[in-house]
């Protein structure tokens, strides 16, 4: 494998955002990933989605762990800063990142293996703590780059491509994260991406932990009858709880919607998120029913998607720590070093 | 009966208590205040890994002539744990002294007939004055310091004072204490002859301007005017105090006066494999970062103690030692992590070392540490012990100079790029063998780069081609090069006679180093002595090691690590370097280092003549 550059010559026609920027400005390298896999399908969504927000890719600092979800970031956002970390230890690499430098947008690109399985308890602090950040997991059920192994997303009967039955319980990501304290937790799949690119635009837009597992099928190890993770089993099982508008700006005024089948939920920075039910009764700033509808569609073999759970005022890990206004990196010795008379006075009481 | 120990201030304390019990401020007040009497004292906690109950054990070393190494042996010993009483009694010197609780009857057998017995009702005492369960206990400490301050001749002046700085502004503590000090000193002075010890503390001018500080509040102090902002741990003895000390330091210093807000931000990780993690990602990202922590969280961070080489981003570990492997001796110290640190994570690693000798040297390579690893873009571990860690050392004061600015590093702003200036991650342009970076968001079009722990060429870009693998791979190593003569330089002292011996020692080995070298001089054997600072070695350690026939390592571990990494590293001949280590888990002393040299002295000898006469 060797890096291709690609050509960045713009069509005159190619529509520009507000910064002025095509879609292509945000592209990346050429994916050396296989033709038809889920993560190239969300790479794109990425893109789409920073494109619509009109987000200055070097303001972006795009980190992942180890697999071939976390070989992705290399494939979008070419002008943002990138840090492909170690198997299942991106989370506490993009805290720090984040504790030296509020300002940035951090996305954090994972896989199943890489947050459920080794980086489980990296994956449960980080949510914990409530890092400003959109976490997005790649979910195919196994490990794609060490060749079909079982993951710990893999669903307990679910049978892999050469015949093994997985008899481990599956993690269910979105109600990991909701009990771990992340304040969005979306679930989608790489093959809706209606669904995915408003999820990952109100996520980005979201001040606080945003998780969004997204079931993104392995076409080489886990895309066949047997599998629940596979094109045709999502497809077939996806039960779709709401449909998300992300509206920058003032929301335009509408009736198109009875009483009770919207909602507008304010964010930062202007954007309202509108919220279509499908699912009548999913109230999705309701824990306890979340974690419920969750739980209930599972046993029924089905999978919540959508935006499941939003706590529409999150507090960050900055707001917990009463960090300053500027980003800390950039801070320099008048404010960092107390100084030799200070210094002095520690001597003398140390006498 | 042996002659009682007679001495002015020359000899070694050691307290018996029991863990919670409230002895270390009393014990500690009693060793301040020798120090205000300008005597030079070196305390050592010694304690089990524990909350409460099981004993712990305060060793205040008295030296005029100011030696702050453990010496061994103890003249007086305070019994006030009687779980322990047979062990404590066996371990004091003949001629010694014996002061105990005498409120309970002891039968005669568990007495020395060659000590000095000095029995004191101390819990009686209490019982009479206080009513209060906790005041009994806590006051009791305080009791017998005023016992041996009347012993041992020790100023009530400066006990006094003390008080008044401890207790300033808390009247009814300051009174209560000064209360049971006066208890103490009145039963000496009205139930004991004044002779009976012959141990004495004479005021003295030993102690000049120096400050007495825990190694580990000093390295955080460091890490406070080295510009730390980040600081990710996971609590571990003996290095909980550090990241505890940056916390009190930052709350002091680090708050913006009008906002309130915070100039830092300090995270108590899951883990170490964790705390690391977010060093490396605020290292990444510009900002200073630093974890402390001891040799089971080292072993957890190898993984990403090789990315952050590989990938060449600045990290600062702070590796408080203790005695290993595994969980070890927890609370006992060790310099045995010194091979795990310099080669930790898998391939081809090397890492900086820093090997401070005490608190005042905490401080300034905490300070350093964070300079160098943004200078040359690496991990850099500070690797002090528990020894330096956690105990109060006299040291010289702390010195900073404002003018000094923070070393950053090749850093390419966003002036730069747009000025056309060549941006490769990886590309040595100024031969030392380190690259410029960029810190994330810095500019809209140009210097980005993906950083990763595989490999890349000189523009960050992902290969795997055998040529350009081993091109960084000779980069890295000639940055190695590079950090010899960026690191602290190593300290020679010369003996006072001609000799073909040497001796290198590093960290907390040092005060009993010096005292070794008298002892040694004492008997007429003479060694010139190298103290390392550093790895990588700078050049002058080989010269040093080729200057002498023998040259004795001196180190606190079992396997001579250091010997083997001078052999390794300079292409040494191992024959010629004499190994003496010292691994029980209690800190190396002057008598131990001098009986080794002298005596391995004495077989060389030996062995020459046979060689002459063969
Ligand atoms: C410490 C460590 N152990 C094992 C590996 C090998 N490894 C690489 S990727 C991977 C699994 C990745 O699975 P996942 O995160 O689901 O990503 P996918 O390839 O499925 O997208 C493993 C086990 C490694 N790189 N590091
Ligand atoms: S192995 Fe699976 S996960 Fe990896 S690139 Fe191929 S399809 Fe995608
Ligand atoms: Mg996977």
């Amino acid at each position: 494998m060797t890096y291709i550059a690609k050509p960045k010559l713009h069509h005159p026609s190619l529509t520009r955002n507000e910064v002025g920027k095509t879609r292509r400005d945000y592209e990346g390298a050429i994916s050396t990933l296989c033709a038809g896999c889920g993560h190239d399908s969300i790479s794109a969504a990425i893109v789409q989605a920073c494109f619509e927000l009109s987000i200055e890719p070097h303001t972006v600092a795009k980190l992942s762990g180890i697999g071939c979800s976390s070989k992705a970031p290399t494939y979008f956002l070419g002008a943002s800063h990138g840090f492909n970390t170690v198997h299942g230890r991106m989370p506490s690499v993009l805290t720090g990142a984040n504790l030296a430098n509020r300002d940035l947008i951090y996305l954090g690109v994972s896989g199943d293996g890489d947050s459920a399985s080794i980086g489980l308890g990296q994956f449960a602090h980080l949510m914990r703590r409530g890092v400003n950040m959109t976490y997005i997991v790649m979910n195919n059920g196994v490990y794609g780059l060490t060749k079909g192994q079982f993951s710990a997303t893999a669903d307990k009967g679910s049978v892999a491509k050469k015949g093994a039955v997985n008899n481990d319980s599956g993690i269910d990501l979105a109600s990991l994260a909701i009990i771990m304290g992340a304040t969005y937790v979306a679930r989608s799949f790489s093959g809706d991406k209606q669904q995915l690119v408003p999820l990952i635009k109100a996520a980005i837009s979201h001040p606080g932990a945003a998780i969004l597992d997204v079931v993104s099928p392995c076409v080489a190890f886990n895309n066949h009858a047997g599998s629940t993770k596979s094109y045709d089993f999502v497809r077939e099982h996806n039960e779709t709880v709401n449909r998300l508008d992300v509206i920058l700006g003032a929301p335009p005024m509408t009736a198109e919607y009875g009483p009770g089948e919207m909602v507008e939920v304010p964010q930062a920075d202007g954007v309202t998120l509108r919220l279509r039910k499908i699912t009548p009764d999913y109230d999705p700033s309701d824990k306890a029913g979340a974690l419920s509808f969750i739980e209930e569609k599972s046993q029924a073999g089905e999978l919540a998607t959508g935006l499941l759970y939003l706590d529409p005022l999150p507090k960050d890990l900055h707001a917990n720590m009463n960090t300053a206004a500027e980003p800390l990196n950039t801070l320099t010795e008048s404010t960092l070093c107390p100084g030799s008379t200070v210094l002095e006075t520690i001597n003398a009481a140390l006498r | 009966m042996s002659e009682p120990i007679a001495s002015v201030n020359e000899f070694v304390v050691k307290f018996a208590n029991v863990n919670g019990s409230g002895s270390a401020s009393a014990n500690e007040l009693f060793a301040r205040s020798i120090l205000r009497m300008g005597v030079p004292v070196s305390p050592r906690n010694i304690f089990p890994s524990n909350i409460q109950g099981l004993p712990t054990w305060y060793e205040v070393r008295v030296s005029e002539k100011g030696y702050l190494g453990r010496r061994g042996g103890v003249d007086l010993l305070v019994a006030m744990n009687p779980q322990t009483w047979k062990q404590d009694v066996e371990e004091l010197s003949p001629g010694g002294y014996l002061f105990y609780d005498s409120t309970r009857p002891m039968p005669a057998s568990a007495f020395r007939d060659d000590v000095t017995t000095i029995g004191v009702p101390l819990t009686a005492i209490c019982n009479a004055t206080y009513t209060d369960a906790r005041q009994r206990q806590l006051f009791k400490n305080i009791i017998y310091i005023g016992v041996l301050s009347v012993l041992l001749d020790i100023d009530p002046e400066a006990i006094e004072k003390l008080f008044g700085e401890q207790y300033k502004g808390k009247e009814a503590l300051l009174g209560a204490n000064r209360k049971a000090l006066k208890l103490g000193r009145d039963y000496a002075h009205e139930n004991l002859d004044p002779d009976l010890v012959k141990l004495r503390v004479k005021a003295a001018d030993k102690v000049g301007d120096r400050i007495f500080m825990e190694g580990n509040a000093a390295a955080a102090l460091g890490c406070v005017y080295g510009g730390a902002t980040v600081c990710a741990w996971y609590p571990i003895t003996p290095s909980s105090s550090l990241a505890e000390a940056f916390q009190a330091f930052c709350k002091r210093y680090r708050h913006n006066k009008e906002t309130g807000k915070a100039n830092y931000a300090i995270v108590q990780a899951e883990d170490e494999l964790a705390a690391i993690g977010m060093v490396i990602g605020a290292g990444w990202n510009g900002a200073r970062a630093f974890t402390s922590t001891s040799g089971p969280g080292v072993s957890l961070m190898t993984e990403f103690i090789g990315l952050a080489y590989f990938a060449e981003v600045p990290a600062v570990i702070i590796n408080v030692q203790r005695g290993g492997p595994s969980t070890g001796m927890p609370t006992r110290t060790q310099q045995a992590d010194i091979l795990s640190a310099a080669y930790a994570s898998n391939g081809d690693t090397k890492h900086v070392l820093l090997f401070p000798e005490d608190p005042r040297e905490c401080f300034e390579f905490g300070a350093e540490s964070l300079d160098l690893a943004d200078r040359l873009q690496t991990p850099v571990f500070v690797m002090t012990d528990l020894d330096i860690g956690m105990n109060q050392r006299l040291c010289n004061p702390l010195a900073w100079d404002d003018s000094r600015t923070f070393d950053r590093g090749k850093v390419m702003t966003a002036e730069e790029l747009d000025a056309g200036k060549t941006f490769g991650r990886y590309l040595d342009v100024d031969g030392d063998g380190i690259p410029f970076r960029t810190i994330p968001g810095t500019h809209p079009t140009k210097g980005a780069y993906f950083t990763r722990g595989t490999t890349k060429d000189r523009f960050a870009r992902y290969s795997e081609e055998g040529d350009v693998y081993i091109d960084n791979m000779e980069r890295l190593a000639k940055k190695f090069e590079t950090a010899k003569s960026l690191v602290p330089q190593p300290i020679v002292r010369h003996a006072k006679e001609q000799t073909r011996y040497g001796v290198i020692y590093f960290g907390s080995t040092s005060p009993a180093m010096d005292e070794a070298i008298d002892l040694l001089e004492e008997k007429g054997s003479h060694v010139n002595s190298m103290r390392l600072r550093a790895f990588p070695f700078p050049n002058s350690v080989k010269d040093f090691i080729l200057a002498h026939d023998k040259v004795f390592v001196v180190e606190q571990n079992r396997d001579a690590q250091v010997r083997g990494m001078l052999s390794n590293e300079l292409g040494i001949d191992p024959a010629r370097l004499v190994p003496i280590c010292h691994y029980d888990g209690t800190p190396i002393t002057g008598r131990f280092i001098a009986r080794a040299i002298g005596g391995r002295m004495e077989e060389l000898k030996v062995v020459s003549l046979e060689r002459a006469v063969s």
